[in-house]
This record gives C-alpha cells, structure tokens and sequence, in this order.
C-alpha cells in the first residue's frame, strides 16, 4: 500500500459517502482543490456549496443546512477554521448543530507555506468546545473510518487531516473506534503516543528503542481521549512521551498530562511538539527534527529521560 | 397593498399585549434589553400572527416557516410572541433570566420550540438563516425564513459574507427585516459606526430592498408580500423603527438599551401602553 496523504483519503471517502447519503453536503471557502472536497464538487454539484473565502459564513451556513436535516462537511486548512472560534463556538458548539468540520494542512507537515497557513492550535482551541469530537487519523484506513463514523453520528466533528503522505499502519476500518486508542505494540517501562502525523515517527523510535520494550500508541480521538487505556499504560510505564504535530499545549499532550494528574498516575510525562512557539518555512522532515519530534528527537528524549529515571 | 382593517386592528392589540409582556419579563428579571425588544415586536408579531406558516402545537412540522431573530438580545420579544401563540406558558415567563429556566437572556434552540437558532453573539444569524434556506431550497421545499438583523449587528464582518453569497445562491426565500431603531449601546449607530448610505449597499450587494416604517403593520404586511413575489433575490426589509417605542421615557433614549425598568417605571410604561390609540 502506497503512502497517502490523509486529505486524499478524505476526498475519495467522502465522495463514497456522497453516494450512500443523499443528506450530505459539503461546503469549502475556495480551498476545495487542496482540502480535496472538489472530488465530491464534481460528482455531486448540486449538494457542493462554494462560499468563496469567508470561513465564518461557511461555518454558520453549515449550521443552517444542518437544521434541515442535511450532514454539512465544511471545509478549510484547520488554522482557518480554529480561527473562527466564535462561530464555531456558538453556531456549532452551544446550538448542538451537527457539523463536520474537515481542517486540512494541519501542522509543521505542509512545510513550505509557514506558519500561517499551518493548524497548530486547532486541537487546543477546539477542545473547549463542549461536545465536540476531535479526530486526528494517522493513515488511509482510519481516516476513512473517522468520515464514515462523521457522516453517520449524530453532533459536531473536527476532523484533522494532512497535506503530506502518510504510511499506512492500520489494517482495516474496523481498528477505528472513536475514543480508543489503537496499541500497535504493547509495552513495558516506556510508552510513546502519537497522533496523525507522528504515530509513524514513533514507531520508527520504537525500533531503535527495542531494548526498552516501549508501547506504541495511536492517538486518533483527541476528545474524548481514551482514559482507560492511558491508566493502563501508564500502569507499567515509567516515562510516557506524547509526540505530536501541534503546540504542546491544549493537544494530545495536555489531555494525556490531564489524565496522569487526575488519576494519581506516577508516570514521568514528556510532552514533544510545537512548543510553545511558532512554526516556518522548510522541508518537512527538518523541521521534525528542529522541532523536537522527529523519530530521532524522540529517540534521544527517550533515553536521557530512562537515563536520569534509573 | 392594502390589509384588510380587522387583521390590521388585531395585529395592533396583540402586540400591545406582548409590549406589556415584555416589560413584565424585563422588571421581574431586573436585567435585559427593553429598547431593542420594543423596537422589534410589530415587525415580530406581523410575523407570527399574519404571515408564517405555523403550528403551535408541532414546533418540528417540517413545512413551518422559519423565524431567525440574528439579534438575540432582542429575545424578550420573541418570547412574548411565542407566549401570545401559547407556545410558552405565560408564568413562566416570568422565569426570564434565572436559574433552570428554558427563557434564557439570550435564545437557545435546544431549550425552546420556535427558537430556531441560538444568537447573542453578534453577526451569526443571518449565515445561520441562510443555511437553512438553501436546506429547503436543496428540498424543493417552499417555506420561507425569516432573519431579523439589529442595526448595530451589522457592523459585524460575518454579516457582509453573508450579504455577498445569499445572492449568489439565489436565496428568494430568504426575507431579512433590518430593525434600524439606531442606538447601540455606546450611542447613536451613526456617531459608533455609521451604516449609512443602507439601502445602497445592500442594493450593491445584488438584495431586493424596500423601505419602510417598522411599526406600520400595513407597511410591514405589504413589504412581506411584495418580497415573496421576488424570482431570485433574497428580500432586506429596511425597517425605520424607535428604540423603545410605545413608551415616551424610553422612546430614542440609549439610556434603556439594556436597563430594566423598576415597579414604578413598569407601571408608568403599562399605564401609557394600555392608554394609547391604537
């Protein structure tokens, strides 16, 4: 199976779906080559809404369609949308209205644009929204699953998607199920969580790290996050690593921190990520590893925490 | 287009009534905007009692049409119209503002039948309205919607995106009332942000616009059956109205955009409600 970028998958799924369900519609502010909602434009004109660039009015717009009946996916690059907060928070959010919000280009993974057209805050933004399910697929198949589950339960959806291709780690829609996290190695004495983009870059650590014998997990549902499988890692782990593509504040990290203090759990968290800064331009690979959550960077994170630990 | 005289001498006693249930609400709530709700309640109650298609006893039939009050602090009148339907029993009312009660300060959908949208955040209501048009347009469906804007709410951004692609869709059954009562509450719309020139931007932006006084019923009746004959454009209702109207201390005073009236003022106001011609 060749690499794929998530918003690929999205593109064709969603064009699938568009076929088993007349009550889909879709919705992009001038962005719909690159958030791949033109492959549902074409097949489907009719229930194709273009709102040219204007991210508030597609979001409240969707929330109408949504109160007819219709499932509305509106579509931007993920910083476009969490940058509509407002909107999102009342239209969406406190009017129940049932919304997939599909946020593309999400991270230092687009590489050459920069930070201003990277979603690096999406997932912390959007986690406050009460209600909200935030979604973060890290290959084809679990991506198709999220738009499947999206397009078939009921409330608002924000779904993460990547500019850049993707391995294919899972192996079929079934592995999927929203709010559980998938073990793709179990562990001992170490533990590493990625999220979309960067489930990859922990296997990889993984293989250098064989030694240690670390967990491996994929982090796709970010809200609501998988407590009991975080207690039950963090129950034989010493050292916990999150590694996502995103600020290390209001994401993957901050719900895993959240868990571990609320449960009482003693395992050291180290959280990888954006920190607490902002992004640039650059060849995607390097700015993993400028950043800080490379495979590389989590290897050495990795063993200078197991180091100071013992 | 002339209204027949009965319906027009209804429409007028009911929203006395509601004027008076408003500032009932608003007194007992001890919080709330009086201006506003005043401004927009004829324009409210022509809606309800003599254009949209409704009933009270099945809020989710889908063939309703739709009501959209974008300005959502203007709430109070939406609640005394949708008491008046018998849709809000009239005592709990009097629950406006307080805790565990459905009659929220500004209108949730999840809470009551006929609150088709949440707004109190400004700007919102009109993308939400045209959402809801262009579902029942996809549906074939024939039923209108109705958005009430405030006059300062179109200050916000969002409101001119909308603007822009309502057209565009071709949104005839789309029909926008502007209560232009100008104040906000920093002061007169044209000293905060002025919108003028009005009638020529929404012209610009491709809208049926018609003009007239938001307190005539037979202007505002007339207005609605004009727009409804429209092939493509989406209607904006251009209503000139007083903040305040039908009680002389508040009437143009931005002193009583968001103040409750006391025991005393509330009696004062109702005294003079129940006093004027109609």
């Amino acid at each position: 199976m060749s690499d794929k970028a998530t918003r690929d998958s999205f593109g064709e799924v969603i064009k699938q779906l568009g076929s088993e369900f007349k009550n889909i519609v879709v919705l992009d502010a001038d962005l719909s080559v690159s958030t791949k909602s033109v492959t549902f434009a074409k097949a489907f004109p009719d229930r194709f809404f273009q709102m040219g660039i204007a991210e508030q009015n597609m979001i409240g717009t969707a929330a109408g369609l949504s109160f007819t009946g219709f499932v509305p996916f509106a579509c931007s690059f993920g910083a476009f949308l969490a940058g509509r907060y407002e909107t999102i928070r009342v239209s969406v959010g406190y009017s129940k209205a049932n919304v997939k919000l599909v946020g593309t280009h999400s991270g230092l993974g687009i590489g050459d644009d920069g930070y201003t057209q990277m979603g690096l805050e999406d997932l912390n933004v959007l986690r406050s929204i009460p209600g909200m399910t935030l979604l973060n697929p890290a290959d084809d198949v679990t991506t198709r699953a999220a738009v499947r589950w999206a397009a078939t339960n009921e409330g608002p959806v924000y779904l993460r998607l990547t500019r850049q291709k993707l391995p294919a780690l899972h192996k079929s829609e079934s592995d999927f199920k929203v709010g559980k996290g998938i073990v793709l190695k179990e562990g001992k004495g170490l533990a590493l969580f990625g999220t979309a983009s960067t489930v990859v870059e922990c296997l990889k650590a993984s293989e250098a790290l064989q030694d240690k014998t670390p967990w491996v997990v994929d982090f796709h549902t970010i809200k609501p996050i998988d407590r009991e499988l975080i207690k039950r890692v963090a129950s034989n782990s010493k050292v916990i690593i999150t590694v996502e593509d995103h600020q290390v504040i209001g994401g993957l990290g901050t719900a895993v921190a959240e868990v571990l203090a609320e449960e009482g759990c003693s395992s050291k968290l180290i959280r990888l990520g954006v920190q607490d800064c902002y992004g640039e331009s650059g060849d995607p690979k390097a700015l993993y590893d400028k950043y800080g959550f490379s495979a590389k960077a989590v290897v050495e994170k990795a063993n200078h925490a197991l180091k100071n630990i013992l | 287009m002339s209204s027949n005289t009965s319906t027009l001498e209804n429409l007028k006693s009911i929203a006395k009534e509601c004027r008076i249930d408003i500032l009932n609400m608003l007194e007992k709530a001890a919080s709330g905007h009086p201006g506003g709700s005043l401004s927009a309640i004829d324009i409210i109650v022509a809606l309800f009692f003599s254009e949209m298609k409704m009933d009270p006893k099945n809020p989710f039939w889908e063939d309703r049409d739709r009501f959209i009050l974008s300005k959502g602090h203007g709430v109070p009148a939406l609640y005394a119209v949708l008491s008046q339907k018998g849709v809000i029993p009239k005592e709990e009312l009097s629950t406006l503002r307080q805790i565990n009660s459905r009659i929220q300060g500004h209108p949730d959908r999840a809470m009551l039948p006929f609150v088709e949208a949440s707004t109190g955040s400004l700007g919102q209501g009109l993308s939400i309205a045209q959402g809801i048009a262009m579902g029942l347009k996809l549906q074939k469906k024939e039923q209108k919607v109705f958005c009430l804007l405030g006059d300062g709410e179109t200050q916000e951004g969002q409101i001119w995106e909308t603007a822009m692609s309502a057209p565009k869709f071709k949104l005839n059954n789309l029909i926008v009332f502007l209560d232009n009562n100008n104040g906000q509450i920093d002061g007169h719309v044209e000293e905060v942000m002025d919108l003028n020139p009005i009638a020529e931007k929404w012209r610009a932006f491709n809208w049926a616009v018609q003009e007239i006084d938001g307190h005539n019923f037979e202007e505002i009746l007339g207005a609605l059956a004009k727009a409804k004959q429209e092939k493509e454009k989406p209607s904006f209702i251009w209503a000139k109205t007083v903040k305040g109207k039908g009680v002389s201390f508040m009437e143009n005073n931005i002193g009583w955009h968001g103040v409750a009236p006391n025991k005393e003022q509330l009696e004062k106001a109702i005294n003079e409600i129940r006093g004027a011609k109609s």
